[in-house]
Parts: C-alpha cells; sequence; structure tokens
C-alpha cells in the first residue's frame, strides 16, 4: 500500500524515537525526578500535597515535554535530511507537522499516562486522575506543535535549549491556566468543566494549525 | 529539458558569492562547476536548489513541471549524507524511496531499494544500522538515494567525497546512465568523474581578496561558447 510521505515521515520519526529512546526516556526520568523531589522539599503535609498536585504536575510535564523538544529537527539538520524533507515535494508545513505530531506521540502521550502514576506520590486526590489524564492528554498536542515553533527558530543556535524554554514557555501559560481551571472546575462544586475544557481543546487545535506554519517559515530562514 | 540561469547573483553575508552569472545545460549534459574554495560552487547548487535566495536574475527548468519548484524535481546531495545512523541500510532508502514517491507499492519499492544497494555494493550491508558503515559506505549509501527516486536534475556537491577509486567510477556510470536517460546533472568536484562529455564552469575569484561586493568577479565558462564538449579535465586539478 502507498503511504504518503506525512505518514511516511511520521512513521520514520517515530521509529527512530522508540529505536534511540534517550529523548523518551529523558523526559519520563527528568518528571519523574522532579515529582518525587517536591515532597521532600514541601515537607509532609499531604492537605498541601493534595491542593497543589495538579498544578506541579502540570509545570513539571512542560518542563519534561521541554527537554526533548530541542531535538526535533536538529538531528535531521545535522544528518542534512531537513534540506532533503524539505525539497522532497512535500510542503515544509507538512514536514513539520508531522515532526511535531511524531513528538507528540512519542513524548505528549506517555507523559501524560504517566501523570497519574506520579500522583500519588503528591497525593492527589483520586477523583482527579480521570480528570488530569485527560486534560493532559487534550493540551499537550499545544506542546509540542507550538514547540516545534521554538525548536525551528533555536535550531542553528549554539545552546539553544535554554533559549527554546525562554522562547517557548511564555506560550504554554494559556494551556496550563485552562488546564488547572479544567481540572478544579470537575473537582470544586459550583465550578465548571466544560468551558475550560474547551478552551483548552481549542488551543490545542489552533496550536495545531498555527505551529507547523510558523516553524516551515522559520525553517526556510535556518535552511539559507 | 534545459536548464538555464540568466544573470545569477547570490549573496551571502555582505559579499556577493555569485555575481552575474549566466549559463545553461540541456538534457543528457553534465555540467562540472570548479574552482578554488570559496568560489560559490556549493553556494549555487544550494541557490538552484532553492534553499538560497537570488539577489538578481533567474533559474529556469525548460520542459519540467510548471507546477513545482526547481528543488522538488532535484536531487541535491550536499555534504551530509541524510542517513540515519539508528536505521540500518535498507531502512535509509527505504524511507527516501517512500518519501520522495520513487514508487507506489511495497513491493516495487523494496525491489527498487535491494536493486540499488546492490549496485552500490551494499547488499551484504542492508541489515546493518548505518552506524556501523565507514564513511565510504555512508556516502554511497547517500548516493542510493539518486536510484530509488526519480528526478530529472542531478544536483551533485563535491559527491565524491570519500569514496575509493572503484566507487568513483561506479558513480560515473551511475551518472552517465541518468544523463543517456535524458537527465541533467550538475556537479560541483574537485576530482574527475572520468565522464567523457563533460563541460565545465568555472567560477573564480579570490575570496581572501574580496572586501565588499563591488568587487569583481570573475566568471568565465569553458567550451559553453562553442557548444562543444570541454574534456578540459586537467584545469580541475588547479586546485589552490
Amino acid at each position: 500500500m502507498a503511504m504518503s510521505p506525512f505518514f511516511t515521515l511520521l512513521r520514520r520519526d517515530i521509529t527512530l524515537a522508540l529505536r534511540e529512546g534517550g529523548a523518551i526516556g529523558t523526559a519520563l526520568g527528568f518528571y519523574l525526578i522532579v515529582i518525587a523531589m517536591l515532597p521532600l522539599g514541601l515537607g509532609p503535609d499531604l492537605n498541601l500535597l493534595s491542593r497543589i498536585a495538579p498544578g506541579l504536575l502540570w509545570i513539571a510535564l512542560l518542563l519534561s515535554a521541554l527537554l526533548s523538544l530541542g531535538r526535533m529537527f536538529e538531528t535531521d539538520h545535522e544528518d542534512g535530511s531537513l534540506e532533503l524533507l524539505a525539497i522532497g515535494g512535500t510542503p515544509l508545513e507538512l514536514v513539520a507537522a508531522a515532526k511535531a505530531l511524531a513528538h507528540w506521540l512519542t513524548t505528549g502521550i506517555p507523559l501524560a499516562l504517566l501523570a497519574p502514576l506520579l500522583g500519588i506520590l503528591l497525593n492527589l486526590d483520586l477523583s482527579a486522575y480521570g480528570v488530569l489524564v485527560l486534560t493532559m492528554l487534550v493540551g499537550t498536542p499545544a506542546i509540542s506543535f507550538l514547540g516545534a515553533i521554538g525548536a525551528a527558530l533555536t535550531l542553528r543556535a549554539r545552546r539553544g535549549g535554554l533559549l527554546l524554554a525562554l522562547l517557548i514557555l511564555p506560550l504554554y501559560v494559556p494551556t496550563l491556566i485552562y488546564g488547572i481551571q479544567a481540572i478544579s472546575g470537575a473537582l470544586l462544586a459550583g465550578q465548571s468543566f466544560w468551558p475550560s475544557f474547551l478552551i483548552l481543546a481549542a488551543l490545542s487545535l489552533g496550536s495545531l494549525v498555527l505551529g507547523p506554519l510558523a516553524a516551515a517559515a522559520a525553517l526556510r530562514i535556518q535552511l539559507q | 529539458m534545459r536548464l538555464t540561469a540568466e544573470n545569477l547573483s547570490i549573496r551571502r553575508g555582505n559579499r556577493l558569492v555569485i555575481d552575474g552569472l549566466s549559463f545553461a545545460a540541456d538534457s543528457g549534459e553534465v555540467l562540472l562547476l570548479t574552482g578554488p574554495n570559496g568560489a560559490g560552487k556549493t553556494t549555487l547548487l544550494r541557490a538552484i536548489a532553492g534553499f538560497l535566495p537570488l539577489e538578481s536574475g533567474n533559474t529556469t527548468l525548460h520542459g519540467g513541471d510548471t507546477e513545482r519548484e526547481i528543488g522538488e524535481q532535484s536531487h541535491y546531495v550536499g555534504h551530509a549524507n541524510g542517513i540515519k545512523s539508528s536505521l540500518t541500510a535498507a531502512e535509509n532508502l527505504e524511507f527516501w524511496c517512500a518519501y520522495l514517491g520513487g514508487s507506489a507499492t511495497r513491493t516495487h519499492r523494496r525491489d527498487r531499494v535491494y536493486g540499488a544497494l546492490d549496485r552500490l555494493r551494499l547488499a551484504a550491508l542492508e541489515d546493518i544500522p548505518a552506524a556501523y558503515l565507514s564513511a565510504g559506505q555512508k556516502r554511497r549509501l547517500g548516493l542510493g538515494r539518486l536510484l530509488v527516486a526519480d528526478r530529472p536534475l542531478w544536483l551533485l556537491d563535491e559527491p565524491t567525497v570519500s569514496l575509493d577509486a572503484a566507487s568513483v567510477a561506479l558513480l560515473a556510470g551511475i551518472v552517465e546512465e541518468h544523463l543517456s536517460g535524458g537527465g541533467l546533472v550538475l556537479a560541483a568536484t574537485h576530482i574527475p568523474l572520468g565522464l567523457g562529455s563533460a563541460r565545465e564552469l568555472r567560477l573564480g575569484g579570490s575570496p581572501a581578496a574580496s572586501p565588499g561586493p563591488s568587487d569583481s568577479m570573475i566568471m568565465e565558462e569553458t567550451g559553453f561558447n562553442t557548444g562543444l564538449p570541454s574534456v578540459d579535465q586537467s584545469r580541475q586539478g588547479q586546485e589552490k
């Protein structure tokens, strides 16, 4: 069966991520370490931990996902693949979208699925587990697709990792706010879950469109 | 099919690397770009592929697909090989074959990939991750792209780097075959490819002594105006 270039590229990137394993392992390991250290720093106040758990889990997830963002285009740029992908006949926007999607599938989803497990360390309210995973699965595409912009912009910058964080973390603020808002909406009486959740979904859908466009524009400059 | 460049100028930083260059190449022809380091060979190839913006002038591929950019009708072989070290040799070529639309069906694709590996004397290494290949083997694997997807224009930037003599002859054979099939090749090279009918486009100028854009650039083209093939391959050896 013939596969479109988009899915060919997506499949290659997922294969590479699974085979090399470093990016996924680092992100998951970092997430685990950060969350495991928080109770040590904050003290054994279970009520406090329980109250701030969703926020901590979200913020740590953003930071963990950032770790592997820098590699999104870097390896392809180093080995010359990026140039060939650019003149392969597939629009650069689709190339960027395929790579961002591969990043979400191999980083965003594993992190979101690990989150409830780490919630145990923070005494996360039992009723929050489902909502937490749901909001993370819906919110994390924005991390990968907005992150693609930063990854493309900092492609040739030496030590671009910190610059990438400075550029991209502010863009994650809306996702963070509405992700937390949706969770507390589901848990607390008198607040509603759906408005925040739908805005969270809208942010992800918007980034699905804008991320690849901006990333492709940045990549064109980087290829010069 | 005919590739023409008219009054091409390309700027890199403050320096006008290519200034007012015109040339043309027809189907079945190979144009060798020669000149000292920094003469703009890579710059010219990258501009034709569409990576670099043109300061002035234009490039046209007559008889090509008008819907697509020249780059999208070209194979570009640059300094890097475009190879993933954790994929096997066969997987690397299969990816490029599928991505570049080399063939529609999976079986046909496999045939092309294994044909190319055979031809490049890499058949015994097909299941080995590319990380374990030598520099020359990686180069050959990178050149395998030329065989697994059909593109009329080949832009080769130092294609013979790290190839042994036998592999250079192999490459020359592949290029000849592409030419006889109506293809077009632009190659920047320091060493003779061993091609009989190569015309030479010499890019000149000494970058060390060119402070500004107003600097005079020497562009001379041999064998072009006469229409006769220039087999003056000894000139390529005059590398500084």
